[in-house]
């Protein structure tokens, strides 16, 4: 009944020296030589990206991970696409990192994150595919010994109509992986698309209803030892001691290790003794100045930051400060966001086997090439001797882009040469060893003229650097860039609004909490400061909130098109049902265009029954629109979620929270109805996964106000004694 | 020794009574559809069938299911042939990541058995698992579904 994983023994075609991030990555597309690459079954490599088995099973490579996010089927829905297969042959693959690495990164990128799967890799995954069928097709042709301007191919059949000939993929792959690859690939026109753009299911459901699908957690190896964690609860201090004597003749019990310099494991023979022994271990940490931060400290040390001189300029035009002194009304408002952890349904994994050889690792992770460099780091082999084989994920949301765990395995399995560990964290160990989403407090002022047009924002964000902690490289003279997702002044995350005088700034504090990427990064915090703030300014001004917007949309065109479109459908300007009201918010972020509207009634001041939520993409290009349409509704859950409960607090330098019990998220009872508009207008490609997740919450609590007359402005709402009904 | 019947089979295993049913199923019985989240009975990702009853496993000592019929989302389908429940998963394309999904379709599996065809306010007053991806809109079209399949 286990799932055996056969470890990899391939030999790699070429080494390199070094794998992750660093390297940048080639957009021609460096095809193989004249000799044959074989998939593990012995079946033909027509190129990196398609494999064709004799009985025509097409076998797409991908790269990116899936996690729920649907990538696997969109990437594959486009390499089909060009490569003009029968979808229902069609099944996928991910070749793994090392793989990738000794073929100098033929399959490119690996990193799953940013709602980038699709739209910085749809144009050399969609030229493996067209290479892949132009072969294919001369293969045919040659063997026909006719002209290839005679043949036409349709759902994995080549044809020759002049002399009534047929021929399948996998009849004439072998002689396709000896052909030298097109230079010149012209793609389709997507609106010819006949796979791609359609509303596909999904390639990897009925696995996932039998309980038959390998999440990292389900590894079993012969022979394998489980491992529990427990690394020091304050960020920055380190292990003291442990006493194992207490431990170590536990039932099942084997080792009890020291995991760099912060973490102690008990591995033993199952995964729940070692927990139970884990409990029981005795562990003393070292203490420092980290102790003594609470919330409270954070908070009053981001306030400071909120009028500091010096703070880092992201976006400014004219000159905000002047604009508002002479302001007909000046408008101000405080804003403050929590700490947040992912709490992905499955909490981290990996297993790992270490001999002085070689050195493998299993594991659910959002960047297969990160992990690979994490275990070469923690095993001290080559690359040649490393290689990681990637699981499905139960869950990513920026979590599993941090390869901490596998690190971890890594070193565990290193103190046990040849055995074989599966290290599971507890969710207590994951709730309390995230990468949480950046603590962030705004301070917006603005400025109106006599007839309430917006004159003047000056918009202060004070709290925590992503980039500092993850990648201080990529810093520019210290500013981090990311802060002002959705602020920026071009770009992905371009902010969408025409104020004349105009100051977005970061005074950045960043406490000793780890932060990191969560699903939508900094746009959500921003959305929620600039989308409620526009609403407060539209009531100073006297103004509708949609028409407020309007006046400074001018030079936004796809964002107005998206929020006039949620305005539309929600029913804006016509009235409500009774006792319901409504709220509106949009954003620019990963290049999609997104707008939220909600319907919402109150009931006794502080219960929110969210009735309705109507949300509009335009991600230029919609691969799959089924697909979108889930991860748009699944966002609002993310996002109101995180609204109402989801608070990570500190206490003597640590996180409080550590189950579900006091970090909750939203059951079926409480999901709106989600309206999903897909929009595509060509000429761009935009990510889906985050995008819309900005536009939930400022959507609803421009509702509450509009329903209450109440302005919430530090959350979660569970603070304010607000609950979902 | 504890005596365990899971999906029709027997099963003696040598464990600590204590241990949570979850991971005797996971660990012993190598049954791994059945999920961890988060230990304490609040996700559902371990729910299984105990004499048909939905259970959250992770919270439940095995000696406590010592005797009783206990079904775990492995023993649903009947010789690889998908129940109601499971076919409306897949026609409406429900799971995301679907580590939740397993535990989820048990609990529903046990709703329609004790209520065929259940109101949306029946759903939301027992259906009451945790799913980070957000599915519960495809969960409750496909509840509906295979209510009326």
């Amino acid at each position: 009944m286990n799932f055996v994983p056969k470890m990899n023994r391939r030999s790699f075609l070429t080494t390199s020296a070094a794998a992750g991030g660093g390297l940048a990555l080639s957009l021609t597309l460096p095809f193989l030589g004249p000799d044959i690459v074989r998939a593990a079954d012995g079946s033909p490599e027509v190129n990196a990206w398609v494999v064709i088995r004799p009985d025509d099973t097409v076998v797409i490579r991908i790269a990116r991970s899936e996690m729920g996010q649907g990538t696997l089927t969109g990437l594959a829905q486009l390499v089909a696409e060009e490569l003009e297969c029968d979808w229902s042959k069609v099944t996928t693959e991910y070749p793994t990192p090392a793989t990738n690495v000794a073929r100098k990164r033929i399959w490119g990128d690996y990193s799953t994150g940013g709602s980038r799967g699709i739209r910085t890799s749809h144009e050399y995954v969609r030229k493996g595919g067209a290479a892949a069928r132009i072969m294919l097709v001369q293969a045919a042709a040659e063997g026909w010994k006719v002209p290839v301007s005679e043949c036409t191919v349709s759902k994995g059949v080549i044809t020759h109509k002049a002399s009534n000939r047929t021929a399948t993929y996998g009849s004439v792959a072998e002689a396709a992986a000896k052909i030298e690859p097109p230079k010149d690939i012209p793609l389709k026109d997507p609106k010819t698309w006949t796979i791609a753009g359609k509303p596909l299911k999904r390639l990897d459901t009925v696995d996932k209803t039998t309980g038959k699908m390998m999440y990292g957690m389900d590894v079993k190896l012969p022979g394998m030892l489980c491992a529990a964690i427990k690394d020091c609860p304050v960020f920055g201090n380190k292990l003291a001691s442990y006493d194992d004597s207490k431990v170590k003749s536990m039932k099942g019990v084997r080792h009890v290790l020291k995991v760099g310099e912060t973490a102690v494991a008990v591995v033993a023979d199952t995964w729940w003794q070692a927990k139970v022994a884990l409990d029981a271990l005795p562990v003393t940490w070292t203490e420092g100045p980290n102790n003594k931060v609470s919330s409270e400290t954070i908070a009053a040390w981001l306030k400071e930051g909120l009028d500091a001189d010096q703070a880092f300029v992201g976006n400014e035009a004219g000159n905000a400060k002047e604009a508002i002194a002479k302001a007909h009304k000046k408008v101000e408002a405080v804003y403050a966001y929590p700490y947040q952890n992912h709490a992905p349904m499955e909490p981290m994994n990996a297993t790992a086997v270490w001999t002085p050889d070689k050195c493998e690792v299993w594991t659910g992770t959002q960047n297969g090439e990160a992990a690979l460099a994490v275990a070469l780091e923690a095993s001290g082999l080559p690359v040649t001797k490393c290689d990681v084989h990637k699981l499905m994920l139960g869950g990513g949301f920026g979590r599993r882009g941090r390869s901490d765990y596998v690190s971890q395995a890594v070193l565990i399995a290193k103190q046990i040469p040849g055995t074989p560990v599966k290290l599971i964290w507890s969710r207590e160990e994951d709730m309390l060893h995230g990468t949480y989403h950046p603590i962030m407090q705004a301070k917006l002022t603005g400025a109106l003229d006599e007839k309430g047009n917006l004159t003047g924002l000056h918009f202060r964000l004070s709290g925590q650097s992503i980039l500092a902690a993850v990648f201080p490289a990529n810093l520019q003279n210290g500013k981090d860039p990311l802060t002002f997702q959705g602020l920026s002044p071009s770009g992905e995350q371009a902010f969408g609004y025409d104020i004349p005088n105009l100051l977005i700034d970061h005074s950045m504090r960043n406490p000793h909490v780890p932060p990191g990427f969560w699903r939508g990064v900094n746009i959500n915090q921003n959305t929620i400061f600039m989308e409620c703030f526009m609403d407060e300014l539209a009531l100073a001004a006297g103004k509708d909130p949609l028409e407020f917007r309007r006046s400074v949309m001018g030079k936004y065109p796809k964002n107005l098109a998206v929020l006039n479109a949620v305005a539309e459908k929600i029913g804006w300007g016509t009235p409500a049902p009774k006792g319901v009201y409504r709220g509106l918010a949009q954003v620019k972020a990963f290049d999609s265009y997104v707008a939220g509207a909600a319907e919402i009634s109150v009931d006794s001041g502080n219960k929110i029954k969210v009735h309705r939520i109507v949300a509009a993409t335009d991600p230029g290009y919609a691969v799959n629109p089924a697909q979108i349409h889930r991860q748009v509704a699944g966002s609002f859950v993310y996002g109101l979620s995180a609204l109402f409960y989801q608070e990570i607090t500190i206490k003597d330098g640590r996180v409080v929270e550590e189950n579900f019990d006091t970090y909750n998220s939203m059951r079926i009872s409480e999901m709106p109805e989600v309206e999903s508009i897909v929009v595509p207008s060509g000429g761009f490609w935009g990510g889906v996964g985050e995008p819309t997740i900005a536009v939930a919450a400022p959507a609803v609590l421009n509702a509450y106000f509009a329903a209450t007359g109440k302005r919430i402005r530090s959350f979660p709402l569970k603070n304010h004694d607000i609950s979902m009904a | 020794m504890v005596a365990l019947t899971i999906n029709g089979q027997s099963h003696n295993i040598d464990v600590d009574p204590t241990t949570p049913l979850l991971w005797v199923i996971r660990e012993q019985a190598g049954l791994t559809g059945t999920k961890y989240g988060c230990g304490i009975a609040q996700c559902g990702a371990c729910t299984v069938h105990i004499d048909g009853v939905a259970t959250r496993s992770c919270s439940l000592p095995v000696s406590d299911a010592a005797g009783k019929k206990i079904v775990t989302i492995e023993g649903l389908a009947d010789n690889g042939k998908l129940t109601k429940v499971q076919q409306a998963w897949v026609e409406h394309d429900v799971p995301q990541c679907g580590y939740c999904q397993c535990g989820m379709i048990m609990a529903v599996s046990a709703l329609l058995a004790e209520m065929p065809k259940p109101t949306d306010k029946d759903i939301d007053d027992t259906i009451t698992n945790i799913c980070r991806c957000g599915t519960f809109q495809q969960v409750r079209a496909a509840i509906h579904a295979a209510a009326n399949a």
